[in-house]
């Protein structure tokens, strides 16, 4: 081969990657080999669960050391195939990727066990595990890449591998529901993938960082309030915020009851992520321009939320509202775009994360020993389960954002910040919001748990359950331990999403790191 | 579907596509082509094989069940991939050895085997799909291998 | 010839969200067919148009023939193809199960998951 008579330093990185840059890479690529792995294993369905666990344990363990890597070192980037970058496809962890890529490793290991006692013999062979791997590496890819284009394609691999978990048992309500669910969110990362082409027709560039750079120079020529608004719409469908929320009732009660902890846990996150990095990260000029509409957009996301999971029967669905709920918190911080408000957006997700997945292991296990989702079937679970209880009031508790637990230090943070802009009215929003919660969680403790079973049961279709396995207990008490954890030592918690926040806010480290040289092309 | 002169011409046609999509596969190195178009194209013919004769027939004839085959696209496509950990270069960065094999000089590289990934990844998947599609309505039997 | 090309977009466009707010399931899966190829001619324009120039290195060259066609927005569309090609495979097999099991096309009728008169929870104990 003849030499190459071409300087290739001005097109690659010659210089080889320090070792734990890799850490930004591995939680992608195995997944996504794990997931090839057991997909080629598809009949041997008794391995899948030991490999999947195993896997998702190192998951949890790569994130672990890439979250500490970044916190001590500043952002860490990989560029693929040693192209400069704006070139070469960039991944990028900066702390708010790094803290809720190993918080979705968490929820996904506990529901990997969780799964072990849930999906049965032939919802492996339909292939549950290689789901769960797929959608992870989507996951964490969207959480660490610094490429835009690239987060498009994230979102495609974690939505399709959504898709076949969804409709993994082919029940008719499962189809009426992956049906939905499918259409609209397809049109939500379609609106993405429009917004993608007009943002590279602007800039001429798709990293991240590159764009971060040339948004500043640029504000005066382009209309990237036009294309803002574009991307919060696209990213409020994936969030399910309102009103564009409606396929999240529509499909997340529908399948296996760890499927939805998963999709509760991560899907809409994965939204808010988005959101938080575009709108803070890339264009916070625009974002202020469009906080009045984000805002009104997040209170009623609050109430509807609420107001949902108040009129529900079936638990399941009552958890999906208060998801929706959630997520009008996140997106009030967002609207509010102080950095003590990105940081209580960013504790809310995160608290979020895994007081969501744990909601739904919940109200499958409740379904499961009481033999009906309904409220209005279901009774006496304290009697029988009173462990399982205890730990089921104190995700409640949690939930409505009651202390000493997570959920009070994102509400006040978020609190704070609203009533520091003298946004008194968001502030009510969330307050009352948050009181409606409490009320239907509490409605829910005292019919399904504390009550004494209904005589004659109404409808119990299935038989109901006996006790509670360990495959239940372990993710589930590890789960509300996190939780109760949170709650009590705040601090280390609180200084890292106030240290994530000011790293969006002035995103010097993280265009730094992918550009280490500081020059321009 | 299946006449008797779609049952005549299925087996060469199948045949030839087959061919085709590797030569298209092994082109897309340096000039138009590659493993998606070839793996379309592959998986087109299997199509074909299957309106003729029928989907247990095209199962039978691929031995591995298509996620089976997808999957392993994807492994191999993932090594290639990671393959450039032990060379200190950054993921998926493009590796080539130079084996002379009987006075040829053959390039091969990590590069291609991605390709060939992908190729393996596209016939599998969409296999899967067409047959599921040609399925007849009501044999929901195609779990049971 | 990006003018041109703008009005073809809208048409694209207005095409595909007419189909999408109808509530044949079919429709609306032709709908988002159309969406995507909308999209695609989108991203094409955005990476400027040129004539006759193909991003290919020739032979014996080390870069691309000045006038070349802007690579990145042609990769890009490819991997939206790709993309919306197997969203577009398995949304027509949801469908087509979805009409086999729900007997009906019409998402009004689609109402098992969330069923018309479902009941409130009980209002105390």
């Amino acid at each position: 081969m003849a030499t190459p008579a071409v300087d290739l330093s001005a097109a690659l990185i010659l210089a080889a990657p320090a070792p734990a840059d890799w850490l930004v890479v591995l939680p992608v690529a195995l997944m996504i080999g794990l997931g090839a792995v057991l997909m080629m294993v598809r009949k041997s369905v008794r391995l899948h669960g030991g490999i999947a666990i195993a896997g998702l344990t190192l998951l949890v363990l790569l994130d672990a050391a890439l979250l500490w890597r970044v916190s001590v070192h500043g952002p860490v980037t990989m560029v693929m195939g040693r192209w400069l970058p704006p070139f070469g496809i960039a991944f990028t962890a900066d702390l708010f990727g790094a803290v809720m890529a190993l918080a979705a490793a968490i929820i996904a290991l506990a529901a990997g066990i969780f799964a072990l006692a849930d999906i049965d013999a032939s919802g492996r062979r339909y292939g549950f595990y290689p789901f769960l791997m797929l959608l992870m590496a989507g996951v964490s890819g969207a959480f660490l890449t610094g490429d835009i284009f690239n987060l498009y394609v994230w979102f495609e691999v974690l939505l399709i591998s959504s898709f076949g978990l969804l409709i993994l048992g082919s029940q008719p309500e499962q189809i009426d529901g992956a049906l939905k669910y499918a259409v609209l969110n397809l049109i939500g990362t379609t609106l993405f993938l429009i917004a993608v082409g007009y943002l590279y027709a602007i800039f001429g560039t798709l990293n991240m960082a590159d764009i971060a750079r040339k948004a500043a120079g640029l504000r005066e020529a382009a209309p990237l309030t036009t294309l803002t608004a574009l991307f919060i719409l696209a990213f409020a469908i994936k969030a399910a915020a309102f009103p564009v929320n409606f396929w999240l009732p529509a499909s997340y009660h529908t399948p296996r009851v760890v499927v939805s902890a998963l999709f509760g846990g991560l899907l809409t996150k994965v939204g808010i992520y988005s959101l938080i990095r575009v709108t803070v990260m890339l264009f916070p000029v625009e974002r202020e321009a469009l906080s009045l509409i984000v805002a009104i957009s997040a209170a009623l996301t609050m109430l509807v939320g609420a107001l949902g999971a108040l009129a529900q029967n079936d638990i399941r669905r009552l958890v999906g509202y208060v998801v929706i709920a959630g997520i009008g918190n996140m997106m009030a911080g967002v609207a509010i775009g102080t950095p003590a408000a990105v940081s209580g957006a960013i504790l809310y997700a995160l608290h979020s994360v895994v007081t969501m997945t744990a909601l739904y292991l919940v109200a499958g296990e409740a379904g499961r020993l009481g033999g009906t989702w309904a409220l209005s079937g279901l009774g006496g679970l304290y009697r029988k389960a009173p462990w399982f209880s205890g730990a089921s009031f104190l995700l409640f508790l949690a939930a409505s954002g009651l202390p000493p637990l997570s959920g009070l230090w994102p509400k006040v943070a978020l609190l704070k910040a609203s009533l520091d802009i003298g946004a008194w009215w968001l502030a009510a929003a969330i307050l009352l919001s948050a009181f409606l919660i409490t009320l239907a969680l509490a409605r829910v403790f005292l019919l399904a748990f504390w009550r004494p079973r209904p005589d004659p049961v109404p409808e119990a279709a299935a038989p109901a359950g006996t006790s509670v396995d360990w495959r239940v207990a372990l993710p589930l008490g590890c789960l509300t331990a996190l939780v109760v954890l949170f709650g009590l030592l705040p601090e280390p918690l609180l200084d890292l999403a106030q240290r994530a926040a000011e790293g969006l806010g002035e995103p010097a480290a993280y265009i730094q790191s992918v550009f280490p040289g500081g020059t321009a092309r | 579907m299946n006449t008797l002169i779609l049952r005549t011409v299925a087996p060469s046609l199948t045949a030839l596509m087959l061919l085709f999509s590797v030569f298209v596969l092994l082109r897309g190195h340096n000039e138009p082509g590659g493993g998606f178009i070839g793996g379309l194209i592959a998986a087109s013919a299997l199509a074909i094989y299957g309106i003729a004769f029928g989907v247990p027939s095209v199962r039978r004839a691929i031995r591995f069940h298509p996620m089976a085959i997808a999957g392993f696209g994807l492994l191999l496509a993932t090594l290639s991939g990671a393959l450039s950990i032990v060379f200190g270069v950054p993921f998926m960065t493009g590796l080539w050895v130079y084996p002379v094999i009987f006075d040829v000089e053959l390039p091969l590289s990590t590069v291609m085997s991605f390709d060939i990934g992908v190729y393996l990844v596209v016939v599998g998947a969409i296999t899967s799909i067409a047959l599921a599609l040609e399925q007849e309505p009501g044999s929901d039997v195609e779990e049971k291998d | 010839m990006e003018a041109l090309f703008s009005i073809l977009i809208g048409l694209f466009f207005a095409g595909a969200i007419y189909l999408i707010l109808s509530k044949s399931t079919v429709r609306i899966l032709l709908g988002v067919a159309l969406l995507g190829n909308a999209v695609n001619l989108l991203l094409f324009t955005a990476g400027r148009l040129t004539r006759e120039v193909p991003p290919i290195i020739p032979v014996g060259m080390d870069v691309l023939s000045p006038g070349a066609a802007n690579p990145l927005p042609q990769a890009l569309i490819l991997t939206a193809i790709v993309i919306s090609f197997s969203f577009f495979a398995f949304l027509l097999v949801l469908t087509y199960r979805a009409y086999q099991e729900l007997g009906t096309d019409d998402t009004d009728e689609m109402r098992l998951a969330e069923p018309r008169n479902e009941q409130l929870p009980p209002m105390g104990y």
